[in-house]
Formats: C-alpha cells, structure tokens, sequence
C-alpha cells in the first residue's frame, strides 16, 4: 500500500512517518511511506490540520501523530 | 488563589532552606521559587485544557459557521477563533486553504491569521501569572483589535489579488459552489474522550518540554534585574516622552520570537523599574507574534507582496497600540 503524510515538515510530521515505518516493518507489511509538503495536495484532501495520513488516496487521520493502534489498524 | 505558591515559596525558602527573608539573596530565592513554581504549573494546566478543547475543536465545523456569518461578524468569529486556536507554523498553511478554498472573505481568514500568533494560552498565562488579568484583558483586547482591523484593511485592499495562483483559483472556484461533491471527503470522525485526553496530555508534556527551560533563564534575568537596575531607570532612559521608544522596543522584539517564554517574565521586572505600559505592551507583542521564519512558510500560499503587506500591518499597529497605551497609561492604573 502506498501511504502519504501530510503537512508542512514540522517534527510531528516526522513522527508520524518514523511511526509508520516502525509499526509497518514489524507487521512486516508490503508499503511505503512519503512525506508530502506540498500545500496543493494539502488542499486537494481538504485537510486543515496536519499531519495528516493519506492511504492509497483516501484520507485516514489528521490532526495528530496517530497512536500506534491506530497505525496498527491501517495495516490490518 | 495563587497564594498558595507564596506559601510554598515561604515554606521552601525559609523553613526548609533556613534562610533569612529579610536578606537579599533570600528574598530573591524566594522571588525565584514563588515565579517558576506558579509560571511551570499555571503553564501545565493551561495548556492541557487547551489541548483538550482544541481537540475537540472541529474546524469543518468552524468553517461552516464562518462562511454562514455576516462579513463583519466574520472578522469578529474570525478573530476570537484565532485567538483560541493555537498558531502553529505547520497547521497555518492547511487551514488558511481549508478556509479560502470554502470562499470564506480573505479578511475573515486573516482576521484569524493575524489574531492567532498573538494571542496564544502560553503567552496567555504568563501574563496573567505576572502583570494580572487587567494588562492580560488589554493585550487580548488590542491583539483581537489588530486582527479584525487587519482583516478589514485586507479585504478593502482586495488582498486575494495577491494569493498565489492556485488558492486564487480555489477562492473564486468556492464562489461558484461548482465543486461540492469534491468536498464529499471529510476529515474522519471526532476523537473520544480518552483520545482527547492523549493528545492533550502528550500536547502538554511536548510545549513543557520544550519551553521549560525559557521560563528559568527568563525569571533568572528578570530577577537579577529586579536586583540591581535601579528603581526608575527605564522611566529615565525610555519614558512615555521619548516616542522613538516604542518603534525602538518593537524592533528589538522582533529577533527574540523563539524566546517569547523567556521575555515574557522579564517583562514584569521592566515594568517595575519604569518602562511604560505602552512601550512594555509594544514589545511583547512583538515578541510573541512576529516571527520571520513563520512568516516565511505563508510564502506557499502568498506573493511577496501581500507577506510583506501583513507583516507590516502587524508591525505599524504594535507601535500604534504602544504610543496610544503610553498616552493613556495615566487613567488605565494597569500596573
């Protein structure tokens, strides 16, 4: 699955994608992760907090770094 | 109520450390222990309530209801949610879009914009710990002021000529409604209560972390002032009289943004050695709300032109409101 994150390249966007990758390769799931600093994008998911979370195109999260259960869910 | 940090300063100070509070160095121990107990713990609860309620804050919701009002209720809305609302340089650019792209007046949403870094919870609490509720009411007051004024001004200007293309696009898109079954995909559900809770509390321990330590090195110079700059110096060097005071103090704000923690609590010694109200109000404004490298990141969505426009708005009302306070200081009776 191909996963995007969200926001302007502050710490808690790093978070989210170091948490991500973390929860990712310990479920040994098939993914990547990018991190998307373009306001465009921000724009086209109408998304007003960041970081947000973008799974193969449907927005998932924003707002937050995710918990890890709910990083955990995403994969399942 | 917050003589229970007195307490604690007079218990820890004098009973446990044995010294004596009629000494120099006892008092200022004291001084030292009352200020970053009341400030670190004001600051912890301060900022956890408001993470709670920002958690729970829905910004569709608050859109929606800025694009249903009036345009000069809007300024007002706008102004007052930007001043609940945390200014951070990474939620700016998603929610300035988020709102342009609703066809919310460009005015409202900088009305927001100019509101928000002003009045912030941490700046907030700092001064009302230090300087009272009545310098913490007018600076919510002139920091509210400068935004919807702003706003007006900005909209009068039709400032949206100068947005960068693609938010001008999605702002006269919005006025045409064309594209509502876009807007089908909306941010997911609301947190619960226990969710809430943990983002406030990791909200809280993230911003203490960070500024702890601003809040030392501040209470420690406003201490050492307190000490030794004579009683009235500033009133000498900077008083209401000299009015290239005020331009002086704003410009000297403007550097020191990362350390607004820090100032804030030398404020307080300033204040009481004579710098005016007006000058003191001037400089703290600017310290805690015109940060460059924040302003900078709104490049994104802005041409130059309209940057440099904002920032100098923000820039000429904190000298105005500094030269209008130091002229009525005589009737506030703030300090």
């Amino acid at each position: 699955m191909k996963i995007e994150v969200l926001g302007s390249g502050c710490r808690k966007c790093s978070k989210t994608a170091e948490e991500i990758n973390t929860a990712g390769a310990e479920l040994g799931a098939d993914f990547s992760v990018e991190k998307i600093t373009d306001p465009k994008v921000m724009m086209q998911y109408q998304v007003m907090r960041t970081p947000a979370v973008v799974i193969d195109g449907k927005l998932v999260h924003s707002g937050s770094v995710p918990n890890r259960d709910t990083i955990r869910n995403w994969f399942e | 109520m917050l003589e229970i940090f007195t307490h604690f300063a007079d218990w820890l100070a004098y009973a446990v450390l044995g010294l004596d509070p009629a000494s120099r160095f006892g008092s200022a121990v004291h001084f030292f222990i009352e200020d970053t107990s009341k400030i670190l713990v004001l600051l912890m609860v301060m900022i956890y309530v408001i993470g709670l309620a920002r958690a729970s804050l829905d910004l569709e919701r608050v859109r929606a209801f800025l694009q249903r009002k009036h345009r000069f209720a809007g300024y007002l809305f706008g102004s007052g949610f930007g001043a609940i609302t945390p200014f951070c340089s990474c939620s700016s650019i998603p929610l300035f879009l988020g709102f342009t792209s609703a066809g919310i007046p460009i005015g409202v949403t900088m009305a927001f914009l100019l509101t928000s870094p002003v009045i912030n919870e941490v700046a907030v609490v700092l001064l009302w710990s230090l300087l009272g509720w009545k310098f913490t009411l007018a600076y919510i007051v002139v920091g509210m002021s400068v935004g919807i004024l702003g706003g007006l001004l900005l909209d009068r200007l039709r400032a949206e000529r100068w947005l960068q293309d693609f938010a001008a696009r999605a702002y006269q898109q919005a006025g045409d409604q064309a594209d509502a079954s876009h807007r089908a995909q909306t941010a997911p559900g609301t947190m619960t209560l226990s969710e809430r809770h943990e983002f406030a509390k990791n909200e809280t321990l993230e911003i203490a972390g960070r500024i702890w330590k601003w809040v030392l090195i501040g209470i420690g110079i406003g201490a050492a002032l307190h000490g030794f700059v004579p009683e009235g110096w500033f009133e000498r060097q900077f008083g209401a009289g000299q009015w290239w005071s005020v331009p002086a103090a704003v410009l000297a704000g403007l550097p020191l943004y990362s350390n607004a923690t820090g100032v804030i609590p030398v404020l307080e010694s300033l204040l009481e050695k004579g710098l005016p109200l007006g000058t003191t109000l001037a400089f703290c404004m600017s310290v805690v709300a015109a940060s460059i490298p924040e302003f900078l990141l709104l490049k994104q969505v802005m041409l130059w032109r309209l940057l440099a426009l904002l920032f100098a708005i923000l820039l000429i009302s904190f000298i105005l409101v500094g030269w209008i306070f130091n002229a009525i200081a005589p009737w506030l009776d703030i300090v």
